[in-house]
Formats: C-alpha cells, structure tokens, sequence
C-alpha cells in the first residue's frame, strides 16, 4: 500500500509527511509528526478532543485524513501560546480550574480560541452551545464557561 | 484502500466507474470516516470530490433559487445570513448535525448520501422541495431529493453516479420553513424523531404545504396526508390535532436504543405540530 | 481520636487558591498523557474481543495474522501466569483479574479479550487482529441482574459464590451481605405512614475522556517499565508481575498524566497484555484501547434492582426502614453490594433497620469502581421514598431530614457509632442557601437528597527532600486525578514556611517511594496530605537538630517558625532565626542531605456528607427534562485548595445528572452492548447543564493534621435521587427507575405504554 506524500502548514510551520491513506490528520499529528496535544478520546467525531483548526474552520482532526491536508494551514493547541505567553484563555483556564485531568483542555482551548475570533462577545448559552461537542467529563462545564466568558470580556477590554 | 482527488465530477464517475469492490465519495468525511474507523465500511477506493472547482460554492441564482455545492460545509451554510433568511428551516437543520467541529465539514449531501432515516436534513430537504443533480456514467439528470432514499443505509445511486449539486427552489413570498427534532440531550444525538415542514401561505390560509418526518421509518419519508390536514386551515387547533394524527399515522418506526416505536410515533404528533407553528408564524412574516 | 496537633486555623496557604504546577502543561499540549509516549522501535499492539456474550473458545488460528508484514507477536491465555489460581468471591480477585484481562476457555461478555498481537504500526496491527480467527461455540446468557438471579439462567461460573450466600440461591449470587439493628416489625407498627418501592438503575460507565492506553517493555530477563495511564500505579506493578510471573520489584511503572479515571482506572486491562507482547516480540509495545473498547470491556458500575421500604410516623420520625439491594457487576464477582447497603440508610439516626446486599453475576463486563461505587443508587432509592413520605406527610423535606440525621455518637445504620460529621451542617446550610427558598416557576420540580460516602485512608509514603537553595522537591506516589499537585504543595509550603512556588510536587514512578495505594476513596487530599504534612514535619525537625548543632544547644530548645529554626525555652539562649535556606545551603557539610519521610496507613479519612439541591422542568409533551438550577453542599473538612473543591463538587453533580437522566449501557437480546460511542452513551454536554453553585462547609475531620475528608467521591452520591425527586415532583408522578429518559418518563406520565 502505497503512502501519499503531503505538504502542509503547522502552526505557521511549513510541514511535510507521508501516510497512508487511511490515516487521519490526528494519526499523523500525534505518531507522524509527534504533535501529541490533540488527543484521541472516540475516533469518531463526538467528543471534541482532537479539535484543531483547518483554514481557521473548527474541526475534529479524527474527522479528516492526512492526505486531506494538502495545502491547508492548520492549527493546533501547540501553536496557541507564542513563545513563553499564554495567551488569555490559557490563562484563566489555569486560574480558574476549568481543567481537572486536562485531556479534554487542548480540544476546549482550540475551539473556545476560534469562537473568540469569530464572536468576540458570546452569551452563555452560545459559548455553551460552541463547546456542545467538547466532552468534559470532570468539571461539569462551570469553570470552563466561566473562564471563557470572563476571557472574552478581557479581551474585549484589551482590544 | 485507495485516495483519489479528481479535478471534475467526470473524472470522479470515470474512476468510480472503473472501481472493483467498495467506493465511496469523500467529502466532509464525517460519516465515511466513523464508519471507516470503526471497521463498519473500508473503502477500496475513496474518491475526495472536494478539489472539483466551485464544490463549496453556495449561489443564488437569478431566478431566486439557490445552487449549493456538494462540498459547502453546514458551517458555511449558517454563516450565509441571505440563504438563512430564504431557507431557514433548511439551515437550521443542517445546523442541528453534530457539534460545531462537525459543522466545519458535514455537508447536505453526505448527510443525504448516508441513507440514514434520521438524517436531520433530508426531512427539510423533502419538505423544502430540493433536487440534485446526479452525474453518472451516462450523463447528468436531475431528480427529487426524495428519490435518493432507498433504506437505511442505502441510496438509489447506481454504480458509478454521484451527486454534483444541490438545488434548492426560490422561496416565494408568503412561504416558510422549520425543522425540529427530538433529541435527548441539547445536543450532539441522532434524531429520535425529526420532522420539517414547508408551507406557503395566501393571507392567514394555508395553500401549500409539504411534512417530511425523520427516523420513524426505514428512509425519510413524506407525509402527504400531515400537508392535507392543514392546506386550507389558518393552522387552528383543530388542523393541529389533524396534523398530528396524521404524522403519528405516517410512523412506521423501530425500537432501539434510541427509542421505542410508541414514543417515536408520540413524538411525531408533537413535533409536526409545534414545527408547522414555526414554519406558519414565519411565512406570515 | 482527634489528632493532637490538628491546626484549622491561621493558615497562610492553605485555603488559597494557586495555580496547579501541570496547569501551563495542561493548558499548551506538553502534559503526556497514557498514549503519547514513545520508544524507540516501539510496536503496536490490538486486541481480539469477543463478538458474544457468552461462548466457548473453541480454536484460535493466529497462523494468518502472524504470517503478515510487521506483525511481531501474537499472545494468548497461554501467554500469562499459569500459577494464579481461582477462589470463591473476591479471594479469587487475581485469577478474575487475568480472566478478564484475556479470556480463558470462556468468553464471557461482549468485548472480553481473547487475543493479541503486536505490528509495526497501528493499522498494521489492527489488520492482523482482524486476521486473527477464532471459532466460538455460543453460550445461553444474562444480562439482566433480575433474570440472572432466576432460577432458569445460565450459570456464569459455577463454585464462585462464597460460603455467606444462603442455601437455594441460584449459582450466579456470588456474595451476600445483612447488616441492620432493632426490630424491623415493632418499628413499621409504629409508623403512620408505610412506604415501600421498587427502584432499577442501569449500569454507567466513568467516561472518562482519555482512553486505556500504555506502553510495556519487558525483556526475557523478566525486568521491565510500564507507562500507562492508571490511578494507581503500585497496584499495576503488583497485578501485572503477578499475571505474567514476574518478580515485582522488577517491574518499574510509571503513571502518566491520567485523562480522567473516576474509579475505572484502579484496576488493569491492557497494561498486562502489552507486557505480553512486549515480552514476546522482545520490544516496547503500545496499546491504546478504542473508545469502543473502553465501554465494551472497561469497567462500568453496576446496575441495581433495589425494594426500599421506610415508616414514618406524621411528624417525620423514622421508624423503621429496611432495603434489599441487588448489584450485577458483570461475569466477576465484585458488584459494590455491601456499599450499597451499608450507604443506603447512612444519613438517618434509626432505631430499626435492615439492609441485604447480593451481588450477582452477568455476562457483561466486570464492573470497576465508579465514584463512590454503589453509594448513588442506594441514594436514588432511599431518598426517593424519604421524599415521598415527605409528600404523602406533607413536611418539609429538610425540615425531616434534620428531625432524622445522623449526628456525632449516633449509631450508623451499618453499625458503628459516628464520630465528628457534617449532615447537620450541610442540611442547615442547604435550607439557608437562597435557591431552597426561590419559588419555582410553572412546570418545575424541587428535589432534595443527602449523600453519604465512607472515604478513604491506605497505604501511602511520601518523601520530601530539600535543596541546597531551600526548594523543596515532594514526592507522592498517588497519581494527581484532579489538581492534587497543588494540594500536596500548599500543604508543604503551610507545614515548611516557604512559598507555595518553592515546592514541587511530583507523583514519582514506583521505584522511587514505598507502596502507595490507588488514588481512590477519595483519599489523595486525607492520606498524601497527611503523609506531606507529616513528612514535612520530620524535615522540619532534621532542620531544627541542624540549628541546633549550630548553636550548640538541644534539639527540643529549637523550634520551627514561619521557615525559620529559632531558639526556643529559656535556656536556648539568643540566636539570630536561622531560615530554612540557609541551613540547606550547608547540609552537605552538616550531616548531609536533608529528607522528610513518612510510610503509614492512615486509618482516620473521616466520612463526608452532602445535601445538593435541583430545580427540573420536564416537557410533558416529550418526557424531556432539564435541569434549570443546581446547588451543592458537601462538607470537606477543611478545604486546602477551594476551587478544586469546587470543582470536584460540580463534576460529581454533572456526572450525577448524565447517571439520572440519559447514561446507561443498552443490551440488545443478543447481549450485545448497543451503545459503545459517545454519540449513544450520552454523557452532558455543555449545553446541557446549568452553572452548578456550590457550598463547602467545613466540619474538621479529627483524623487529619488539618481537619480535611475526601471530597471527590461523595458529590456524585445525592443528584440521582435530588434529580429524581425534582423530576417527580415536576411530572407529578414517581419515576423508579434510571435513566429517567423521554419515553420512560413518558411512559410514567401514561401518555402511553
């Protein structure tokens, strides 16, 4: 079985692999190119952990194969803090406890991150609706709704 | 299994024409890769449609109807605030499928092609009135969306066809659509039952009326006798509890893990009823 | 005993709320969790499960998997420890463990393990496992604890009960327990009011979101390394060794960071099957279960058929009550019984009751421990009848409570009399919070319920070893499920006088400290706490014996204050304070390195209580309900970091709510689990649920330097039956039976059959 060379964009790197066609972008993320934040929680699209962002669109990095990156940019929870600055959602995640294990935390961080792009001011219920396919099983969600209002409302002031 | 990426819809039959054992056509990818991952269906030959020029385009054309292509994400679909305001129910279906990293890839016609009766968006593409344009060995043709359905699973797609495009009518005034479904949790469930409804008002009456239920039946199905029972009703009680008979009549439902047959055939009623009322209070505009 | 030296207040770190040390691993993708380790010319390796329910292996042929490209090993039964043997109940608890782990001559439930093998990538392995055949030969089976009880059920495995289960039961009864006081019959004349139900809970699984996963390396000279994810990796090393025949001490594991466990992570399924195949292939193998896997073969709880019955008099005293509790824990015995019923009356002071436990065996998975395992139905079931007691009696529901409650030096309804507890104070703190007073709105439901859960001490040995600039370095061996890190921290720095930030805490491999028991009943906080403080505590006293000798006085004339020795008793004489750095910057000179240990069991984790508080809607139309308002009060003792106390009470409601209202594994009449996807096995999204208020009231445990109990376990214990009784009182009509789903709630309604 023959594997598919693909060339693609990182977190702003540019990247090259070869996999086989039945690998999925997190396969090649995690055991390719040993970028281990996403994490596989189901394999099938409904628990959230694997969330990386792929021309700034949400996905599940399960979802999609390797070979579908050609020539794509993505972005995964590695490329979200520059250099040593977390950015505001790492942040207040810490401080405020919106992680217990943390498996969940980098698909939370991914998606909360581009709905922040695309809705500086979210209620609750469309923050809560946003992450309605990241599975967290410790928090109950309360902490992690709270850190993103609250870091949107910073980020709001900042800007 | 073997990745294909053709640059047309012609080379995309020639290479599925041609194809020995199991093909399928990638294009969200978010039922053909849980099935592939979960060793339900391993494709000998997946052919990515997504690299066809103009597959993510969603047009409205100049006689008011809309073209989608079969590769425009339901996150592109919500974030189009004209086909919104046209097709809301459509929308809003397409909206309900899976979570929001699902939307950034799940498509109408991946949602049609997976033959599932509980398919949140074939139910508003019935009722909306939708066809596709299916391109096949033999040349392209057009049909009704209803006749893609052919059980669960199963599509009435011949080897070697796909489907190019997706073509939603002009939304007339005096016309509005809606969609629900019955989900145990708020989000992230299949449709335990889904219903769409699609109707067209003159004044406060009904005039025309379309009910597609989902998930009560082996493929989506339309329930004439549900338009019946509130054309020519300003959507009074008494249409209401007509329409819900009607929907619960039209049941033809299993008991799974999802749901028994009595409650489905129960909540059908519901559903049609408190969907019709959406649909009616948004065509009055 | 209350501890001499216990301090609950003046503290200057505990009760603070500091960054978690892991928080920026957790929050940029660096922190390593079960599956992302590596090793150099690592393998892969899947797992062959059963199709069936029940079934007689009849042939495995590996012929064709092992003749494929990269395929390294295959493993069978024949693979492991031929000298573990099997005992009635849980003294065969080793022999059911292997038997679990890869199936013997039986297959026993959907997804038992009956093969292996190890390829040189994951889908090369997956391929070979598919390539593997085995021939079954298909066995009658039970799902269903009721059924499996019956007279006409198959029997799972025959000789396994225990001596204690009475004569005539069917063969499936493994394990009985009776306990209870009084006089059940003069008590029930006395009531007014007798109230007596039915309850059925289905069985949940943890989901925890992080999969099985870990990577082996054992050589044919029996040593080996595991990494894996586990909440106790002490007790991996001695399963492990024991199931493939190793030497235990030879066998180093570390844990990684833990994805979440909540009790199904105690105990090991795939760690001794890639020791296996790393053994065989003689390299390191990676096995990582599929989220499939995990709720086909990992440990759910059990599922209950429980009859309650309790009599009240009309002022609200309890009478008596009495319970039958009937637990499947899947094809093992082991199902949590004798916690269900010795939970099930907990909170109330009673003068007559009774409680029967039977735990029974199935052809489903074997159950692992799930967040105070057993303890959630008991609740369902006696606090549902307490409520409608409450309903039929017209009292209020906190009101009786309080009139019953359980108090230091009443007798607990499973025997002993209590010490200091809390049930009081969460009560009267719950009718104090605002949300008990709100008026509900049209179409909402109140419910109530306490909770009640043992805790935890066990074995457990912590080292703290200072350095020469004065940090210090703790060691803990209790794998950090939920920000204990920064517990054990804090602790250190209150007991050490140095800023929290000048202690690392690290949970260190099993090389590295004496046996730590799991991190279970809810016993981190309690038990490494008190090892930290008490290990601390030795490092301060080697601290002071240096000081000491520097000033040429006693060792008893110096004492420890705010990080510094200074000079205590008259004859010490005047010493400048001398600070902890200073006396680490010369220990090299002074008699060297300077460690605190502690290695113990303690024995005094002081039990917890909680009352929580729900608001629920249901739509009449669709049985649909949804939680509108949640309100946790749960005594902690002392909380040591209070917004991961908060946090264990919030994810302990959440869970208690996905339990009440959409979790359950669904057979099919094949006995095949229909709903191994989180699509199906519906655990609360974020949309599901309201903010979740909670309340720590503190009521100092006598057995902790600081007053702390375990708070993790017993959040999980009231929202069954607190969701269950607001659900009731929405519907207006009792639900018995969990989940409370749309058509059974329906069907309740009468809306149809």
């Amino acid at each position: 079985m023959s594997k598919i060379h693909v060339t693609t964009t990182i977190n702003g790197d540019e990247v090259e692999f070869l996999c086989d066609p039945r690998e999925t972008m997190l396969d090649v993320l995690r055991d390719r190119l040993g970028l281990t934040g996403a994490k596989e929680g189901c394999g099938t699209g409904d628990c959230g952990a694997c969330s990386v962002t792929v021309d700034d669109r949400l996905v599940c990095s399960c979802l999609m194969l390797g070979a579908e990156a050609e020539g794509k940019e993505i972005a995964t929870v590695e490329g979200i803090a520059t250099e040593e600055k977390l950015h505001p959602l790492q942040k207040r995640f810490i401080e405020y406890a919106a992680l217990q294990c943390g498996v969940c935390t980098p698909g939370i961080l991914v998606a909360a991150k581009n709905l922040l792009e695309r809705n500086p001011d979210p209620t609750e219920t469309e923050v809560r609706y946003w992450l309605a396919g990241n599975l967290c099983r410790c928090t109950g969600y309360d902490k992690i709704i709270r850190a993103v209002m609250d870091t949107a409302a910073e980020m709001r002031e900042a800007s | 299994m073997q990745y294909h990426t053709p640059a047309t819809f012609g080379d995309a039959v020639a290479i599925a024409s041609g194809a020995e054992g199991v093909t399928r056509f990638l294009a969200g990818g978010t039922d053909v890769l849980v099935q592939l991952r979960s060793d339900l269906v391993e494709p000998d030959n997946l052919i990515d449609i997504k690299r066809v020029p103009g597959a993510s385009d969603i047009t409205k054309n100049p006689d008011g109807s809309w073209t989608l292509g079969v590769a425009a994400t339901g996150a592109e679909m919500s974030e189009h605030a004209e086909l919104g305001r046209d097709w809301p129910g459509l929308v809003e279906a397409m909206d309900l499928i899976g979570s929001t990293q699902v939307q950034g890839r799940a498509t109408l016609t991946g949602n049609l092609c997976n033959g599932s009766p509980a398919a949140d968006s074939v139910p508003a593409m019935f009722a909306a009135g939708v066809t596709v344009s299916v391109t096949g060995p033999d040349g392209m043709r057009q049909v009704p969306v209803e006749q893609i359905p052919a059980g669960p699973g199963k599509t009435n797609l011949a080897k070697g066809e796909l489907i190019s495009a997706v073509h939603v009518p002009a939304r007339r005034a005096g016309g509005g659509d809606a969609y629900l479904r019955f989900i145990p949790r708020t989000e992230m469930d299949i449709a335990v039952v889904g219903c769409g409804v699609n109707l067209a008002l003159n004044g406060d009456t009904i005039t025309e009326a379309r009910v597609a239920l989902g998930a009560v039946a082996p493929t989506v199905v339309m329930v004439p006798d549900a338009a019946a029972a509130i054309v020519g009703t300003t959507l009074d009680d008494a249409a209401l509890a007509k329409l819900s008979e009607a929907a619960a009549a039209a049941c033809n439902p299993i008991d799974d893990k999802r749901g028994t047959i009595a409650f489905r055939t129960h909540v059908a009623g519901v559903l049609a009823r408190r969907v019709a009322r959406i649909a009616y209070d948004r065509a009055k505009g | 005993m209350a501890l001499d030296s216990q301090k609950t207040d003046g503290f200057k770190q505990v009760g603070t709320r500091p960054d978690r040390p892991d928080g920026v691993d957790k929050v940029t993708g660096r922190a390593r969790f079960g599956a992302d380790m590596t090793a150099p010319g690592m393998l892969w390796g899947a797992i062959v499960r059963s199709p069936h329910a029940h079934a007689r292996i009849v042939k495995i042929d590996t012929s064709k998997a092992e003749a494929m490209d990269g395929v390294k090993a295959v493993v069978t039964r024949a693979d492991f420890s031929t000298s573990v043997a099997p005992a009635r109940g849980m003294r065969g608890e080793m022999w059911n463990t292997l038997e679990n782990v890869m199936a013997g001559e039986t297959a026993l439930y959907d997804g038992h393990a009956v093969a292996a093998v190890a390829a040189t990538s994951a889908l090369a392995a997956r391929d070979a496992m598919k390539a593997i055949e085995v021939e079954y030969e298909v066995l009658p089976h039970v799902t269903d604890v009721d059924k499996a009880m019956a007279e006409d059920a198959p029997v799972i495995r025959a000789d396994t009960a225990e001596a204690s289960v009475p004569e005539g039961m069917h063969p499936n009864v493994v394990r009985y327990h009776e306990s209870g006081h009084g006089d059940l019959g003069a008590g029930f004349a006395e009531a007014d009011l007798v109230v007596e139900e039915h309850f059925v809970t289905e069985a949940t699984h943890q989901g925890y979101i992080e999969p099985h996963a870990c990577l082996a390396t054992l050589g044919g000279d029996g040593k080996g390394e595991l990494w894996c994810c586990t909440q106790g990796h002490w007790n991996v090393q001695k399963v492990c060794a024991a199931l493939l025949d190793l030497e235990t001490s030879q066998l180093r594991v570390t844990a990684s960071e833990i994805g979440g466990g909540f009790g199904g992570k105690t105990t090991v399924f795939i760690e001794p099957v890639a020791l296996a195949l790393s053994r065989k292939a003689n390299k390191p193998v990676k096995v990582v279960m599929t989220r499939s896997e995990v709720f086909r073969a990992s440990g759910p709880t059990a599922s209950t058929s429980m009859d309650i019955r309790i009599g009240m008099k009309k002022d609200g005293t309890i009478t008596a009550a009495s319970g039958v509790f009937r637990c499947q824990g899947g094809a093992f015995p082991g199902a949590p019984m004798e916690f269900t019923a010795m939970c099930a009356f907990a909170p109330y002071n009673l003068k007559n009751v009774s409680q029967i436990g039977y735990d029974v065996m199935t052809n489903r998975p074997k159950q692992a421990a799930y967040r105070a395992p057993g303890s959630p139905m008991a609740a369902f079931a006696v606090e549902s009848v307490i409520d409608e007691l409450c309903n039929k009696l017209d009292l209020d529901t906190i009101d009786t409570r309080l009139k019953n409650a359980s108090k230091e030096g009443t007798q607990a309804s499973f025997g002993p009399k209590w010490d200091r507890i809390g049930l009081v104070e969460t009560l009267e703190a719950a009718k104090a919070h605002p949300h008990y007073s709100e008026p509900l709105k049209p179409g909402q439901g109140r419910g109530i319920s306490c909770g009640f859960w043992f805790n935890h001490g066990g074995e457990t040995a912590v080292s703290l070893a200072l350095s020469e600039d004065g940090t210090a370095q703790l060691a803990v061996g209790t794998p950090d499920i939920g920000g204990s890190r920064a517990s054990m921290a804090m602790m250190a720095a209150e007991e050490l006088g140095i800023p929290y930030e000048n202690v690392r805490c690290t949970v260190v491999d099993t090389a590295s400290l004496g046996y730590n028991e799991i991190s279970h009943g809810s016993r981190v906080t309690y038990a490494s706490g008190l090892a930290t403080i008490k290990a601390a505590r030795d490092a301060v006293k080697k601290l002071c014996a240096r000081a000491a000798a520097k000033w040429g006085i006693p060792e008893d004339a110096v004492k420890w204050e705010d990080g510094c020795a200074v000079p205590s008793g008259p004859n010490a004489g005047e010493h400048d304070p001398m600070p902890l750095a200073k006396i680490t910057a010369k220990m090299g000179a002074t008699g060297g390195p300077i460690v605190g240990h502690f290695e113990a069991t303690p024995e005094g984790a002081g039990v917890s209580f909680a009352t929580h508080i729900v608001d629920a809607e249901v739509d009449q139309e669709t049985g649909k309900t949804s939680v509108s308002r949640y309100t946790v009060v749960q005594d902690a003792g002392k909380a040591i970091h209070p917004t991961y106390v908060e946090g264990q009470f919030q994810g302990g409601a959440a869970q208690g709510i996905g339990w009440a209202l959409n979790e359950e594994y669904v057979y099919g009449d094949d006995g095949r689990l229909q709903n191994a996807t989180f699509l199906d096995y519906r655990i609360p999204v974020a949309s599901d649920l309201p903010m979740i208020d909670t309340v720590i009231v503190e009521v100092p445990n006598p057995g902790h330097p600081y007053g702390v109990r375990g708070v993790g376990e017993t959040s999980i214990c009231p929202p069954l039956a607190a969701i269950a009784n607001a659900v009731s009182n929405a519907a207006g009509v009792r639900l018995t039976q969990l989940p409370m789903s749309p058509p059974r709630i329906l069907r309740a309604l009468g809306t149809h059959d």
